[in-house]
């Protein structure tokens, strides 16, 4: 049976309460009559033979470019660059597509005698990845390789001997890139595209990048006019980007891009429920609901998070593309949509989101508030192309429970950004102006970043002005079962019951409102005409 | 002129009488060998005893024994049956050692590849290994299309296939030349190679070994080799046994270097060129793994 297409469904007085993500736990919501629930897509089928399906792509490259194998010269030195851990999410099971693709292009170097190979994580001002994340990545096999060959490195944008300043676009925009793949004969880009707003010129021009480039395209500015970053044509965040990828071409630096699309099928057996329908929940999925979710009601946040962040996906490949940056892309971007569109239509008075337990940026770590604001305003708001699923003035409703609680490890500066910055001021143009270059220049956090496993100290800026266009189009924000005093240090607004949040949203947009709620898991892009 | 004396009842009974040497050999009724009947072995009810004997007996021996680690199995990961698995030899305890680390979904519905001649040459023998192991004759020094015959239709049934191309256990634990059997059999059924490295089983129980010496075993697995119908028989060979060689180097080293000896033709061949002490002097010397000096001599300076 085919998989069915994503629709939209009107809630009526027999639909069952809809099943929202509350970070490491579930809520049944009870939606008023007449609320529409859109519904994502079922999986499509993975392809069976992935390896193969790669070999294909390596030999028949999409766009002006040559096989992989006739680009290889035995005296070259090329530089194989790939995603890091925020793709995908949850991590995939083994193998991951990473490892598939670099084994393949490992083996194709070897046949071609290229002596001289780098592998780099493209981090940007991500956290480096742990071993045991990169292990995961690569495959046993590749990471052993290169970790004893010294080939494995990762991108450190803080390392000024090891940047290379190639040039300023046309609108002035700086780029500078990591120094050994700038100046290798050749870059091997490894991409997942999990959402449509990876990929392209993005993958080098930001992934291999410093801060003095990132700023150009990483501001307020540019958030606030990408209608949606989720949506290539109209968002301004990828138009930088191609701007400094034409830049990064016209330099003579060649990139081999080769991207990947997954299906949305992201969680294993036990979590079947996840995947389906309400309606359609047989009694295994209604037994294994009512066990995960009363479990979790007695278990600690800490286990909780542990248990969830052991899940890993059972992902299907269903695309994979070699060749030239944007005609790849532009196929990447048909599979993308392919799976995760539905078309919608009309805008809503109030947009409700269940927030999970998983964000691009706390992989193995903790969801903090800031990543709370990041993964709804940043992420879920964006997840239309056309126009925002709520209207100008509306209210989104989050459903999360936003404790305090950060990783010091991991997030280290979105610790003094909670304690320094919101205190002072939630606006994110008056944030950018009084204290991003502060954090973006501590010598603490740049220390962290290079030599533990830290974000970068602007990293909770930018998390920040993801949310900027929703902020700036929204009247309201309120968060559903979140701790009222952090929600309000954010500058939400806080409710304990659906019941209530709808109520505080009418003071806003007014009675009788309309109501949307944007159904994950999986995940779904909305086409709002 | 003496008289036979005639048989004792007990004899009669119990030795079978000879053939008179004077009469001609007519055409081999024998129901051994590559002619022996194995399709009882794979009826549903006996492939059920044999499931629960390969996962309460054999596999937890195995792991006592044997303790295997496999490797690499992610690469048949997107396979389905109906597959040949091919693996070096040196032991007994290599089918075993197969088939308890072969995925579930291959490991029941699995036929091994035996050497008529000594595996169905008797008929408890024949019995014994059809049973308990589901082997399969196969014939080792001469053609035979009965044999041949089997193992195609088996694998074109569906069935998974285990083999060891090298046609019988390594004398000295070295690896042999391949026959081609195997590639002959992929050709004709298009069925994937999946090559196999053993490594360790040779400790463990050798042919010349009178028991078990329980060690640790090793099973790498390669990437699936797919065979259409124009592939040359010995060509198909040489790529399973070079797969096998790169196996056991990427084993030992990792795989991008094993990859990259591999591409220049370099990968050590598990294979010697002759069997001579030259040979296996060269692979436990320490100078053939390119150290600087003999070891001895400086161990014999520093006392």
């Amino acid at each position: 049976m085919s998989p069915r297409p994503g629709f939209v469904l009107e809630v009526d007085r027999s639909t069952p309460p809809t099943l929202f993500w509350h970070g490491e736990g579930f809520r049944l919501e009870k939606l008023p009559v007449g609320s529409r629930v859109i519904y994502p897509p079922e999986p499509l089928a993975g392809i069976k033979d992935p390896r193969s399906a790669i070999r294909e792509a390596l030999d028949n490259p999409t766009g002006d470019s040559e096989p992989l194998s006739a680009l290889l010269k035995p005296n070259m030195r090329v530089a194989v660059c790939f995603d890091d851990v925020s793709l995908p999410l949850p991590q995939m099971q083994a193998p991951d597509v990473r490892q598939l693709i670099i084994e393949e292009v490992l083996e194709r170097l070897a046949q071609a005698g290229v002596e001289d190979i780098r592998l780099i994580a493209a981090l940007a001002l991500h956290r480096r990845m742990t071993d045991s994340e990169l292990e995961h990545a690569l495959g046993k096999r590749v990471y052993e390789a290169a970790k004893s060959a010294e080939i494995l490195t990762q991108h450190d944008a803080e390392d000024k001997e090891n940047l290379l300043f190639i040039g300023k676009t046309d609108r002035g925009e700086e780029v500078e890139l990591n120094k050994y793949a700038a100046t290798s004969d050749l870059i091997i880009y490894v991409n997942i595209n999990l959402v449509s707003m990876d990929g392209g010129h993005k993958s080098v021009a930001t992934g291999l990048a410093s801060y003095r480039s990132l700023r150009h395209h990483h501001n307020v500015k540019t958030m606030v006019h990408s209608k949606s970053f989720m949506d290539r044509d109209n968002s301004e965040l990828h138009s930088s980007n191609w701007r400094m990828g034409k830049l990064i071409k016209d330099s003579g630096i060649k990139i081999y891009q080769i991207e990947t699309t997954l299906n949305t099928n992201t969680f294993p057996s036990q979590f079947a429920f996840l995947q389906k329908r309400e309606w359609e929940w047989g009694l295994k999925d209604r037994a294994s609901f009512l066990a995960v979710s009363e479990s979790l009601k007695f278990t600690p946040p800490w286990a909780a998070r542990k248990i969830f962040q052991n899940v890993k996906s059972p992902y299907g490949l269903t695309g994979v593309h070699a060749g030239e940056v944007e005609a790849v892309h532009r196929k990447t971007l048909e599979n993308v949509y392919k799976q995760q569109q539905v078309d919608v239509t009309g805008q809503t008075d109030i947009l409700t989101i269940g927030l999970p337990f998983i964000g691009p940026y706390n992989v193995n770590s903790i969801m903090n508030p800031i990543l709370v604001h990041c993964l709804g305003l940043g992420y879920f708001f964006n997840m239309y192309k056309g126009a925002p699923l709520v209207r100008k003035g509306g209210v989104v409703i989050l459903s999360h429970p936003n404790r305090p609680e950060f990783d010091p490890t991991f997030h280290p500066s979105y610790i003094d950004f909670f304690d320094q910055v919101l205190p002072e001021s939630t606006d994110p143009l008056v944030i950018e102006k009084k204290f991003e270059e502060r954090f973006a220049t501590d010598p603490w956090y740049i220390h962290l970043y290079r030599h533990g496993h830290a974000y970068h100290g602007v990293h909770p800026f930018y998390m920040w002005y993801w949310g900027a266009h929703a902020l700036d189009h929204l009247g309201g924000v309120i968060i559903l079962g979140g701790d009222p005093k952090t929600t309000r240090r954010l500058g939400y607004q806080s409710a304990s019951t659906m019941a209530d949040a709808l109520e505080i949203a009418s003071s806003i947009v007014g009675r009788d409102p309309s109501v949307t709620h944007l159904h994950s898991p999986p995940l779904l892009m909305a086409n709002v005409h | 002129m003496k008289l036979m004396r005639p048989n004792s009842k007990v004899s009669l009974l119990l030795s079978k009488p000879l053939r008179p040497i004077t009469l001609e050999e007519g055409p081999s009724r024998s129901k051994l060998g590559s002619n022996y009947d194995t399709a009882w072995s794979r009826r549903y009810g006996v492939r059920l005893l044999r499931a629960m004997l390969l996962d309460t007996i054999v596999r937890p021996g195995v792991e006592v024994i044997a303790s295997p680690e496999i490797k690499n199995q992610d690469r048949i990961d997107h396979l389905s049956a109906p597959v040949i698995f091919a693996a070096n030899h040196s032991s007994h305890l290599d089918t075993p050692v197969v088939l308890s680390t072969l995925p579930a979904r291959f490991r029941h519905r699995c036929v091994v590849g035996a050497g008529a001649d000594y595996f169905f040459d008797k008929r408890w023998k024949a019995i014994l290994w059809s049973g308990v192991l589901s082997a399969i004759p196969i014939e080792r020094s001469k053609p035979s299309r009965r044999a041949g015959e089997l193992a195609v239709k088996l694998v074109k049934d569906g069935w998974n296939l285990v083999i060891f191309p090298e046609g019988g256990r390594s004398p000295d634990g070295l690896g042999q030349q391949h026959k081609t059997g195997v590639a002959q059999l992929a050709i004709r059924t298009n069925a994937p190679i999946v090559p196999i490295y053993l490594e360790g089983t040779y400790e463990i129980l050798n042919k010349a070994s009178k028991r078990f010496r329980p060690g640790k075993v090793t099973a790498s697995y390669g990437a699936p080799i797919y065979a259409s119908e124009s592939d040359d028989p010995r060509e198909l060979t040489k790529t399973v046994q070079a797969a096998i060689d790169r196996l056991a180097d990427e084993l030992h080293s990792d795989f991008l270097s094993a990859a990259r000896r591999s591409a220049k033709g370099e990968t050590p061949k598990l294979a010697p060129t002759s069997r001579g002490w030259i040979e296996k002097w060269n692979r436990v010397s320490p100078l053939s793994r390119g150290e600087k000096e003999n070891r001895w001599p400086t161990r014999l300076f520093n006392r």
